[in-house]
């Protein structure tokens, strides 16, 4: 095929085909950066936290009266008909979960003395079972001992009681001792004494986002068992496929076990936090990839517009090039590799569209820069949806008589 | 007169032309109304964000922040704490330099019904001081507000909102009444008409300030007296209160919203600098360690500041109007197809004494008849964005409905959009010589 036959044809309609390539350029741009937008939320939906989500349930209590029992016995009486229940595996209190609506910080010492903390991690107390029941799996050390475990006693402030033993997550493991080893060794967190670090856990993510998203697994468990009454979740792993019953028994059993007291609004699956948790993220994504197939359509639809005009227009010329021997597949190919010529420019040209596009995004949202393999997204879909949408048009075109072509002028 | 027939006259031939490519001109329409949608049901939902609580005073009523926080973490230049220490707030409230001031935090209690055997259930509390009502417009419909006096005395009143004067006394007048609070009783000096501020600017922990409205206020006094509940954001750097805890007057935390009316707008330089002269106060007493920082924001810049429009949404609309540009970009190149193609009629037009103008303003006829057709088909589409935002779980949703101006402003879009992608189509083709097309005719 002769380019420059089909350039020539070009110049003749320069407005249109910069129109089309500008369209196309355009297009190309934002789905680019709708592209890369998308995959961001996918692979942030999709993170893992650490639990065994798919066996969990989370229940919250809060008491209808004031200071009337002993809480943290009463929060044991609960734990013992949690696990009574058939198909109950473990059931465990911990103070916060990943997904939830509370989440407690605090800064980590390497020295006692240190101007700023080496890290700021997020801090799970925990009664016994926690590790089976979140399904946290240990990677180094052991899990926490019946000697370890610390009762909460009320009045006393987050932050000031000495914890003796801790287990942390493997990244901050790896933030607060690069050299390895992190089982035995010592930080300074809460209280004035030192923390013994005696497990490491593969992963526990925070319960939610900070501004720095390399500190998201940064989290440390503390033997400490507290009341259901401080906003605390009974956390329930059950066996496979008997999460949905066990519900209902729990909420009946918790009911049972001690003086009426009111049940929090979102008791339920971790799934459902975690949907409900991810749900702005994946309506985002949804909404970006309804806006990319419709530029597609659009830009489709105007290909296909643009070239039936061409062809109706061209109805002369073709007729000619045919009654002086092109062949019909040479007709076909001529207007194939005009779409060619102007997707791949209009491509191109959105390609540096779409690094403008992104650095514009990047001023004013918190947008990473868009990757390499990106720019090539656009290429990879609008040049095969350009050949499409010329077929049709292409091969009308290719079945024109050369006598009716040229009778028709 | 022959003004209005003349366009009758471009109107039929428009509706010609258009019928004539009926493929190409439902592709311009669906293009236009694709992009009307998204572009509106983008602008509905930022409108809804970017809504002003409190029209009438929103520029005179501020939001004063004081950095108190010790040195462990201090950045310079950076924004102080969002919240005030109790004592600040206590001070600010006593000096009484504004116009109206109230404190104010929030929390959660239980509610006994007294008749009946329904299950206590827990309500939001707000607790505050007396010049809130006044100071925010909350319309009562039975009673009154508490006064200062009976902040003082740390009374044991309560304003109800409308909606629990209907679940807990069927509504009317409840002035007077007993409502069981922590297992308390008190007594209810007002009940407001339905009072929803939105966003909830005092106070944007839940749902980015667009959770359901206040239903339930008391004195901040009688709520510490009673030690009742705290739900909210609170940041502790120094001593504790060793009686009452992290929300004792002395204690070393932040967690006080507070807000102040000035008479006008005018006058928040002299409260900025009562502000910068009560922080080196305090400096000078060896309670505040960081240099002074005040901030004084009004509404709207206080909105602004804690990005109430998630960037989601601003980048949605971004989008939605990109989207709405590439689909107008597609209608001026179809557009110029299909005037250029008739370029040897308007030649012939033209050689029959035609003027440009009417040349041009036939074609925009046309393209101003394919605009009010996607508009149609644009609001069809606007109706079902805002439709699926609504079923979304979050605090502005249900907000997110079609109203009059949505109607209006979809059509208006639509023209002025359809008529900005036909300007330049329409241009060239009233360059169309008379005489040159008629040879191929």
């Amino acid at each position: 095929m002769d380019i420059s036959l089909v350039l020539a044809a070009l110049r003749r309609h320069k407005i249109i085909a910069s129109l089309v390539v500008l369209e196309i350029a355009f297009t190309c741009a934002v789905i680019c950066n709708a592209g890369f937008l998308i995959a961001e939320r996918i692979e942030r939906v999709q993170r893992p936290s650490g639990l065994a989500e798919d066996s969990l349930l989370r229940l919250q209590l809060s008491a209808a009266k004031r200071g009337d029992q002993d809480a943290l016995a009463q929060t044991r009486t609960d734990l013992a008909a949690l696990r009574a229940i058939p198909g109950v595996q473990s059931a465990t209190v911990v103070s916060q979960i990943p997904y939830g609506d509370s989440s407690s910080n605090s800064g980590v010492n390497l020295r006692q003395d240190q101007d700023a903390p080496t890290l700021d991690a997020s801090v799970y107390l925990a009664s016994p079972e926690a590790l089976p029941t979140l399904g946290l799996s240990l990677v180094a050390g052991r899990d926490f001992s019946a000697q370890d475990y610390i009762d909460w006693q009320p009045g006393t402030a987050p932050g000031e009681i000495n914890i003796p033993t801790a287990i942390i997550t493997q990244a901050t493991a790896d933030r607060l001792f690069p050299q390895g080893n992190a089982v035995g060794r010592q930080f300074y967190s809460w209280g004035s004494q030192p923390t013994q670090v005696v497990g490491v856990v593969e992963r526990l993510t925070r319960p939610s986002e900070t501004d720095d998203p390399s500190s998201m697994e940064y989290s440390m468990i503390f033997p400490v068992s507290v009341p259901y009454t401080s906003g605390a979740n009974f956390l329930v792993r059950t066996q496979p496929g008997q999460r949905d019953n066990v519900l209902e028994q729990a909420t009946a059993a918790l009911r049972e076990s001690g003086p009426p007291r009111i049940f929090g609004l979102n008791n339920g699956s971790i799934e459902s936090l975690r949907d409900r948790y991810y749900r702005n993220d994946k309506a985002m994504a949804w909404l970006l990839a309804l806006i990319c197939v419709s530029l597609l359509v659009i830009t489709v639809a105007g290909i296909v517009g643009l070239a039936s005009f061409w062809v109706q227009q061209r109805t002369r010329a073709i007729g000619i090039r045919r009654a002086l021997g092109a062949t019909r597949v040479q007709i076909l190919r001529y207007f194939q590799t005009e779409n060619l010529l102007l997707t791949l420019g209009g491509s191109l040209l959105g390609a540096l569209l779409a690094v403008a596009l992104n650095l514009l995004l990047m001023q004013f949202y918190e947008v990473p820069r868009l990757p390499a393999a990106y720019l090539l997204l656009g290429l990879a879909v609008l040049v095969p949806l350009g050949q499409l949408a010329i077929l049709q048009p292409a091969l009308k075109a290719s079945r024109m008589e050369p006598a009716t072509a040229t009778r028709s002028a | 007169m022959t003004h209005t027939l003349l366009f009758g006259y471009y109107l039929r031939m428009a509706l010609a032309s258009l019928r004539r490519n009926l493929l190409l001109t439902s592709l311009m329409v669906v293009a236009i109304g694709v992009g009307i949608g998204a572009a509106m049901t983008t602008l509905t939902v930022f409108m809804v964000l970017t809504n002003d609580p409190l029209p009438d005073r929103s520029e005179r009523v501020f939001h004063p922040r004081l950095d108190a926080q010790d040195m462990s973490g201090y950045a310079p230049g950076g924004e102080p704490h969002d919240l005030l220490t109790r004592l600040d707030a206590e001070q600010l409230l006593r000096e009484k330099r504004g116009v109206r001031q109230a404190m104010m935090y929030a929390g959660f209690s239980v509610i006994e019904l007294d008749q009946g055997d329904d299950m206590p259930f827990r309500q939001r509390i707000r607790y505050t001081s007396s010049d809130f009502f006044p100071m925010f417009g909350v319309p009562l419909q039975h009673g009154q507000p508490w006064s200062a006096a009976d902040d003082e005395a740390r009374a044991r009143v309560v304003v109800i909102g409308a909606d629990l004067n209907q679940r807990v006394f069927n509504g009317g007048n409840s002035v007077g009444k007993l409502l069981r609070i922590n297992g308390e009783q008190f007594r209810v000096i007002g009940v407001a008409a339905p009072w929803h501020p939105q966003p909830t600017f005092y106070d944007l922990n839940r749902e980015g300030g667009f959770a359901e409205a206040d239903q339930l206020f008391l004195p901040f006094s009688t709520s510490r007296a009673l030690r009742m509940g705290f739900a909210g954001n609170l940041d502790c750097w120094g001593e504790v209160d060793k009686e009452e805890g992290q929300l004792g007057l002395n204690s070393s935390c932040a967690w006080v919203q507070y807000w102040v009316e000035l008479a006008s707008a005018q006058d928040a330089a002299d409260f900025r600098a009562y502000l910068e002269n009560h922080s080196s106060q305090q400096r000078q007493n060896g309670r505040y360690q960081r240099p002074v920082n005040v901030r004084l924001d009004n509404i709207p810049q206080w909105l602004d500041y804690k990005r109430v429009v998630p960037s989601d949404v601003r980048l949605q609309t971004w989008l939605a109007f990109g989207f709405l540009f590439i689909c107008l970009l597609n209608t001026t190149g179809l557009l110029l197809a299909k005037f250029l193609r008739r370029a040897p009629e308007i030649g012939l037009r033209r050689a029959l004494g035609a003027p440009r103008s009417a040349v041009f303003q036939q074609c925009l006829v046309e393209a101003g008849l394919i605009g009010i057709a996607g508009g149609a088909f644009g609001l069809l589409l606007a109706w079902c964005g805002l439709w699926l935002v609504r079923q979304q779980a979050v605090g502005y949703a249900a907000l997110a409905g079609m109203e009059a101006g949505t109607l209006f402003g979809t059509f208006l879009l639509a023209l002025v959009a359809s008529l900005a992608a036909a300007a330049f189509p329409a241009w060239r083709a009233c360059l169309v010589a008379p005489a040159s097309q008629l040879k191929s005719l």
